[in-house]
């Protein structure tokens, strides 16, 4: 439904902002800025992606280039088979009703009750005010805001404005929707209800959604795929199941130790050693999901490898149908002993990272 | 007082409105289309055309600070071809209109300026077109800061046009200087001045509430 091939966007900027009127250009060579490098990406129909970075990494650039708010400076974007870069301006506002977008600030119009700005991307298609009313008010009912039709919304909380955003951008019927950090400004309850609704029209409509954030929580909860954005590009993709289990870039690790909040205690971490020694056995982190995670495969691993294994840090999360089990542990033993625990838990799919090494006590 | 002078008085307080009202809506007609130009023409806006935007500044402000009274001889001959002639009441209101445009021009592109951008830009993702977006976003949003220059514009036309005497206008300025200053008539004077503070009370009351009425923040 959404694909980039080979998008990269560069600024230039000429010089500073504030030049002396007596400098000459020389004195501020152009600057140039490379806000994407070479993304690809692919987004298929009816489902959530999500592209997930630090802010300044190129999110924001990414998903205006979808539609064009950004014109990429090479690439092709592909939107529900439309090459958009080729598309002369007639045609481009055109392919923009098959594309609703909702923002951070909701960027609702203050002089439009909630019900006209609803109705605004559909009188700026031309409809007939009939058939406007006939698509505003299903919207507003899917949305919850029935009864908010007549407010402004300066009366309006965050969430209610953001549900008016949503209504908005579904007005045109669009294939595809685009969320730029729609819920960043909201409080975590509400951002609950605003991703609660973003699933359900996944689900009944099959809209496509590419989404941008910050929050890991977003993409917890409403993602099937996952991108991560560094410096302009997209370093890692994965399923989301898969990312939350074994990020493989070392940003990915930040990400979800920062989400997760699952760090080996400090005073073990100065303790590490890369390289293991005579005298030392491995800390180790367990990732495991599906029937692992019912599995009492620790007690095995101590009946069975002979080791033993001492709980440094265990949580279990879900994330969406998956449950995903999360666990760092000393495995005392002997190195045989200890390689041959490794062993056993990756035979039984558990995701195993060595973080290190620690000398032992005895 | 005598029944000539209260006629007098009638007589140019009428005049003032006259010239005020007929300026202020042809200002306002041409102004605003003015002011969107002066902002949808910068660099990265809706119609950028930087060129353009340069040279309608330039004019913009060489008309801003051309002072009133050189403005109003200065333009004699443009007074002539459009009213037919270069003095009376008639004759006040073109430049005193030329002189609003530009005026009402900057104060309705800083009422543009102050629309978030996400507005605009939540427009274009519709599929707005630049004419949409100037109808249905840029206008009805900046109504509230518009109307307020417009009331800016009507309170300094009201003391402008005290200086339409220079070219035989009327108004009530004109009689203050005739009356009340050359003739050493105070009492003059002063019923001048009273009647354009309440004039001046009264637009700036209607301004406001009509400010009130359109803003929704």
């Amino acid at each position: 439904m959404i694909t980039l091939r080979n998008v990269s966007k560069t600024y230039h900027l000429r010089g500073s902002r504030t030049r002396l009127p007596f400098a000459s250009r020389r004195d501020t060579p152009p600057r140039t800025i490379e806000a994407l490098r070479n993304v690809d990406l692919h987004v298929p129909q009816g489902s959530i992606h999500g592209v997930i970075g630090l802010s300044g990494a190129g999110k924001s650039t990414l998903i205006r280039c979808v539609n064009l708010l950004e014109r990429p400076s090479c690439g092709s974007v592909v939107v529900d088979g439309q090459e958009m870069t080729d598309l002369t301006a007639a045609q481009l506002n055109q392919a923009r009703h098959r594309i609703g977008m909702i923002f951070q600030h909701f960027n609702l119009l203050t002089t439009r009750n909630v019900f006209d700005n609803v109705a605004l991307p559909l009188e700026l298609m031309g409809l007939k005010r009939a058939a406007i009313r006939k698509r505003v008010l299903p919207l507003l009912e899917l949305t919850g805001l029935s009864d908010k039709a007549r407010q402004y919304p300066a009366q309006l909380s965050g969430g209610q404005k953001q549900r008016v955003a949503i209504a908005r951008a579904l007005a045109s019927e669009p294939r595809v929707l685009l969320c730029d950090e729609a819920t960043s400004a909201l409080d975590p309850q509400t951002t609950g209800s605003i991703l609660t609704l973003l699933r359900d029209i996944n689900q009944t409509l099959g809209l496509t959604i590419l989404l941008i954030t910050h929050e890991m929580e977003v993409v917890k909860s409403i993602c099937h795929r996952v991108s991560l954005i560094s410096d302009g590009e997209l370093v890692e993709e994965a399923d989301v199941g898969d990312f939350f289990t074994a990020p493989r870039t070392r940003l990915g690790r930040e990400f979800l130790n920062d989400f997760l909040q699952l760090e080996p205690p400090k005073a073990l971490v100065e303790r590490l050693e890369e390289i293991p020694g005579e005298r030392t056995h491995p800390v180790v982190r367990l990732a495991f999901s599906g029937d692992a995670v019912s599995t009492p495969l620790i007690s095995r691993l101590a009946r069975e490898c002979g080791v033993d294994v001492s709980i440094l840090q265990a949580k279990v999360e879900s994330i969406q149908e998956r449950t995903l089990g999360l666990m760092i542990a000393e495995l005392l033993g002997s190195p045989e002993q200890t390689r041959r625990a490794i062993d056993y838990l990756e035979s039984h799919d558990l995701h195993v990272e060595v973080l290190g090494h620690v000398q032992r006590n005895d | 007082m005598s029944s000539a002078m209260i006629d007098l008085i009638l007589q140019a307080t009428l005049d003032t409105l006259y010239m005020v009202a007929v300026s202020a809506v042809v200002s306002a007609a041409l102004g605003v289309p003015l002011g969107v130009m002066l902002y949808v023409t910068r660099p990265r806006q809706i119609l950028a055309r930087p060129l353009l935007n340069q040279v309608l500044g330039i004019v913009t402000n060489i008309g801003r600070s051309i002072p009133f009274i050189i403005l109003m001889v200065a333009i004699i001959p443009f007074t002539r071809l459009v009213v037919g002639t270069s003095i009376g009441t008639n004759a006040a209101i073109v430049p005193l209109t030329l002189a609003a445009i530009p005026f009402v021009a900057r104060l309705v592109e800083g009422a543009l300026n102050e629309i978030p951008p996400g507005l605009v830009e939540a427009a274009q993702a519709m599929g707005a077109t630049p004419h949409q977006i100037i109808a249905k976003v840029l206008l009805p949003e900046a109504r509230g800061g518009i109307i307020t220059g417009l009331t800016i514009t009507v309170v300094t036309l009201v003391s402008y046009s005290a200086m339409a005497g220079a070219v035989g206008g009327g108004g009530l300025g004109d009689l203050g200087i005739r009356y009340g200053y050359n003739r050493f008539n105070p009492t003059v004077m002063l019923i001048t001045v009273a009647i354009l503070v309440v004039m001046v009370q009264g637009f700036q009351s209607l301004g406001d509430y009509l400010v009130r009425k359109s803003d929704r923040k």
